[in-house]
């Protein structure tokens, strides 16, 4: 079943749910890239939650106007309309008030819901809504859905991903640099709101087949993943492209197995399963990295700085210090140096000697700009220079250089 | 002095020292990320001096003054100050930090910052009498702020968010002042007053450190300094420490010895 | 509307979403102060995983081990916002993206898994809670207020909420110098000798408590709402930090209060016959309430602000 889920032989409709979730699996990495490097990640998140009313509100006119209100285009256009109110709010309480924007999002996110919630409860109340099925716009559902759905739905996230592509570059230019961006003929603002068009286009097409409630993970999580894997803005763009396409597929396929279980949050783990293993196993900034780097880190700082202890004859305060050293085999437990510790307690302090001169003279004001404390001064200055140096110390013989 | 004494830290004699000292700093080490940004400070800083931290932007002045009050935790090193450890010896200290690092926005009048340097005072749940808002306002109308009691934080310029955060530190009652950039962004009334209220705190016997940029104010406002670039330049009176020699070495290629005296470093 | 009828079907759901509303509004205005106002709504999505999370390893639906499970899931969610913030150096609005989703996604999984069908937890009523049922009907008027018998018999969420606000209002109380010292100047108070780090992470514990409780009785969107909105509406009505505090208590039970009345008498005003959800009326007046400030408060604006003396 598994293996027929992913190889997409379930079926016209499932194919196509499944083709559409990974494209717009795909859009949603890469627009979700540009909100987090705007550092905007959870607008997406009230943007979301502000479809609600609109939903309940499409449902309600459409039966008002003699329709049976389920048409998912209808209420599509609906989400869309109360999610750029939404936006609107949010955008009217930061700049006009003095709240901070993670309020207004919080707010906007709890009122619309909330109101949505409203509309719902008056919505099964109708003789038409208790077989709407709007409830399964919370958590998303793939279950019974009909040929046109699945064709909105893989239309929809073909065409958002286009649009995506259309505009990744002025977008990735604003991402990175706003204001250089600026100063090069780029319009921020309308870029921007095209950024939140686009958000909001992946939440509306994303609505059936992941859910309000869970769609921000689909924009949050390949770019926070991608983040892991990259230093550069095109790199994060592309992995999260991935990561996005590939949850959206495997997420879709497996809900077309299981019917009864909500796509949204199998979509969710299947992201958050390559998170945790990128934020734990990426080779540079992940967490294993980072340990092992800071231990190591730590342990370059200690030694050096009892390295200039011992070279100068001052006790060592600090245990770690002196545990290190002992491991290293440059102290013995007394704090005393064996020969080894001494030749390199030697030098440390010669190293620093020659920094000293070289911020005390003119000629060297670049090199010594490197200063730290760590850095081997042999990697920044040439043989000569370092002669030249020991030359104006006046160098006592018989240091190891 | 030779140069191989200069270099790092100093032994016994550092020791001695430190006995005395108002604030002792051995062999810290800060750093952010992979990179220190101080490495191996020793200072001591005797009792009933005032004393400028300078060096040039990026140095670790600031970074070093938070590690000694434990504000960020360094990867190395220790601070005492009076022959404590910081920890046992809050009440005796007072801190000014970077007016920049609040949020000015906080809805609070200039009166409740100003009783916050008595919390320790007060402890959790003690009552706020009448003779800590008197307190609170001598302490104001020491920094000449005494007719903003009442004015919401908000609405104060740079220079007066300055004098209630130095007001704040009074109302500390401490023997050792640490003030972070105190003279950044301020108008020159501002300034007058703070370094009034400095020299008259010296003249109490208190001890005041200060992260200072104007180089060419440390001579008239200052009797020691403190040169840091990553690493200790230079620690003395303004006499021994202050001279070109020891600038060019802190500040590298960036400060033409001969401006010493009339730049306004980075202001 | 105020007989015995009331007090039996709407006193005991008001209270209850009024000790709601001040419990979760009490610690918000210190999140929203400190930009942490979405720890609330990060909050509010984890209950449900450890919701459910307790009632698989203790069979039952009771009300102490899914406290404590929801406590837990809201320490988990503040750990790994803070090991994805530091460790993965990602800024914390998408590290608590990345963490509720992914628990809240893990909680509705788990929820579909096991077999609840016996036992009243399902994602509606995580969402929306279940104000309307938490009814008196033992009570026969004003009188049962005084009669032992019937009060033996008032929901168990009413006494429990009461329980939790005391908790929460004097973790306020106590903590109101360091808390807002810390909030205000997070250096200041570290050199003062206040551990700013666990503060903070008491607070939002405290937060986490008054979701929980508030959570099983009225759902998420309420405690999100009442995290957020009451207190943003009071910072715009004042510039000090215990008015503001007053003012949030104020506008949290006149939300409580009127979204109540609305979701309850408002369709028969307007001639349908059925209430709509109270929690999502609840919510939606609070919006209300901020919007209005938001035109109209005296301190709405950073530089507007009147001068007080």
């Amino acid at each position: 079943m598994l293996w027929h889920a992913l190889t997409l032989q379930l079926g016209y409709n499932a194919t196509l749910v499944t083709l559409g979730a990974m494209l717009l699996g795909v859009a949603a990495g890469v627009t979700g890239t540009f909100l987090f490097l705007r550092k905007r990640a959870l607008v997406s998140d009230a943007i979301s939650h502000a479809t609600l009313p609109g939903v309940g509100m499409a449902f309600i006119i459409m039966v008002a106007l003699g329709g049976d209100g389920r048409s998912l285009i209808g209420l599509m256009l609906g989400s869309a309309a109360s999610a750029w109110i939404g936006l609107l709010c949010i955008g009217a309480l930061t700049r006009r008030t003095r709240l901070a924007e993670d309020a207004a999002i919080g707010a906007v996110l709890s009122v619309f819901f909330g109101i949505g919630i409203v509309f719902l409860t008056f919505i099964q109340t109708m003789s038409e809504g208790r077989q709407a099925g709007l409830e399964g716009f919370l958590l998303g559902s793939t279950a019974g859905m009909l040929y046109s759905d699945a064709m909105i739905i893989a239309v929809g996230g073909a065409l958002v991903l286009a649009a995506v592509i259309a505009f990744r570059r002025p977008l990735s230019a604003v991402a990175f640099d706003p204001e250089f961006a600026a100063s090069s003929g780029l319009n921020v603002p309308r870029l921007d709101l095209i950024m939140m068009g686009l958000v909001m286009a992946i939440t509306v097409v994303g609505l059936k087949i992941v859910g309000l409630i869970l769609i921000v993970a689909l924009l949050i999580i390949p770019a926070v993943t991608a983040r892991f894997w990259s230093e550069r803005v095109t790199g994060v763009l592309w992995v999260a492209g991935v990561v996005g396409g590939v949850a959206g597929y495997v997420g879709a396929a497996l809900s077309a197995i299981a019917p009864a279980l909500p796509t949204g949050p199998v979509i969710v783990l299947v992201l958050f399963a390559m998170f945790a293993l990128s934020l734990l196993f990426a080779p540079a900034r992940g967490v294993l990295a980072a340990v092992l780097k800071h231990l190591s880190f730590q342990k370059r700082v200690h030694i050096r700085q009892g390295l200039l202890a011992l070279a100068q004859g001052q006790p060592i305060y600090e245990k770690l210090t002196l545990r290190l050293l002992q491991r290293a085999g440059f102290a013995r437990a007394d704090g005393v140096a064996t020969t080894d510790g001494k030749a390199r307690a030697a030098k440390a302090l010669r190293d620093e000697t020659r920094w000293q001169m070289a911020r005390s003279r003119e000629e060297f004001a670049l090199a010594a700009t490197f200063y730290d404390g760590l850095t081997e001064i042999e990697g920044v200055l040439t043989r000569d220079q370092i002669n030249e140096l020991d030359r104006l110390i006046g160098a006592p013989r018989g240091v190891p250089v | 002095m030779t140069p191989l004494e200069l270099a790092t830290s100093n032994g016994a004699r550092l020791q001695n020292a430190h006995a005395g000292a108002a604030l002792a700093i051995r062999g810290m080490t800060v750093s952010y990320g992979q990179k220190p940004a101080v490495f191996s400070v020793d200072m001591s800083v005797p009792v009933g001096s005032m004393t400028a931290i300078i060096g040039p932007n990026g140095a670790g002045k600031s970074t070093l003054l938070k590690a000694a009050l434990g504000v960020i935790k360094p990867l190395a090193g220790t601070a005492t100050v009076f022959g404590q450890p910081v920890a046992d010896a809050r009440a005796r200290i007072a801190y000014v930090p970077q007016r920049a690092s609040v949020d000015w926005d906080f809805p609070t009048r200039v009166l409740d910052v100003v009783l916050m340097g008595l919390y320790r005072e007060l402890g959790l749940l003690g009552r706020l009498r009448g003779t800590h808002k008197a307190k609170a306002m001598d302490c104001l109308a020491r920094v000449g702020m005494q007719d903003f009691a009442s004015r919401q934080i908000g609405q104060l310029s740079g220079g007066q968010q300055q004098r209630v955060f130095l007001a704040r530190a009074l109302a500390q009652n401490a023997d050792l002042y640490l003030l972070d950039e105190p003279f950044a962004g301020v108008d020159a009334a501002t300034e007058k007053a703070i370094i009034d209220v400095l020299k008259s705190l010296r003249a109490e016997g208190k001890t005041v450190v200060a992260v200072h940029h104007d180089l060419s104010t440390v001579a008239d406002y200052f009797d020691r300094v403190f040169l840091i670039n990553t690493t200790r330049v230079a620690e003395g009176t303004v006499e021994e420490a202050f001279t070109p020699q020891t600038l060019q070495e802190a500040y590298g290629g960036r400060l033409a010895t001969g401006q010493l005296g009339q730049t306004a470093l980075g202001a | 509307m105020m007989g015995e009828e009331f007090v039996a079907l709407s006193l005991t759901p008001i209270l209850i979403g009024t000790l709601a509303a001040i419990a979760c509004a009490l610690p918000g205005n210190f999140l929203l102060l400190r930009r942490q106002a979405l720890i609330g709504d990060a909050i509010s999505h984890v209950v449900l995983p450890g919701i459910v999370v307790a009632f698989l390893i203790t069979g039952v639906v009771a009300a102490v081990p899914m406290m404590l499970g929801a406590a837990g899931a809201a320490v988990v969610a503040v750990v790994m916002i803070e090991a994805i913030r530091r460790l993965g150096k990602i800024e914390p609005g998408a590290a608590m993206g990345v963490t509720f989703t992914a628990m809240f996604a893990g909680g509705v999984l788990l929820l579909e898994q096991s077999d609840t069908s016996t036992v009243h937890l399902d994602v509606e009523h995580a969402l929306f809670g279940n104000l309307e049922s938490l009814i008196w009907l033992d009570a026969t008027g004003w009188s049962s207020l005084w009669d032992r018998d019937a009060l033996a018999y008032l929901p168990v969420e009413l006494p429990r909420l009461l329980a939790v606000l005391i908790v929460v209002a004097l973790f306020t109380w106590i903590y109101w110098r360091p808390l807002k010292l810390s909030t205000f100047d997070e250096g200041f108070a570290q050199s003062m000798g206040i551990r700013t780090g666990p503060l903070g992470f008491a607070l939002v514990i405290v937060a986490a408590l008054a979701a929980v409780a508030a959570f099983d009785a009225v759902g998420s969107i309420i405690v999100i709402a009442m995290f957020i909105c009451p207190p943003a509406a009071a910072r715009l009505m004042t510039n000090s930090l215990g008015a503001q505090v007053a003012w949030s208590v104020l506008f949290a039970t006149l939300s409580a209060v009127l979204g109540y009345v609305f979701a309850g008498y408002g369709p028969i005003w307007l001639g349908a016959n059925n209430a709509v959800s109270a929690a999502g009326m609840i919510a939606a007046v609070s919006g209300v309430i901020l919007a209005i400030t938001a035109v109209a408060g005296p301190c709405r604006s950073r530089s507007g602000a009147p001068a007080e003396g």
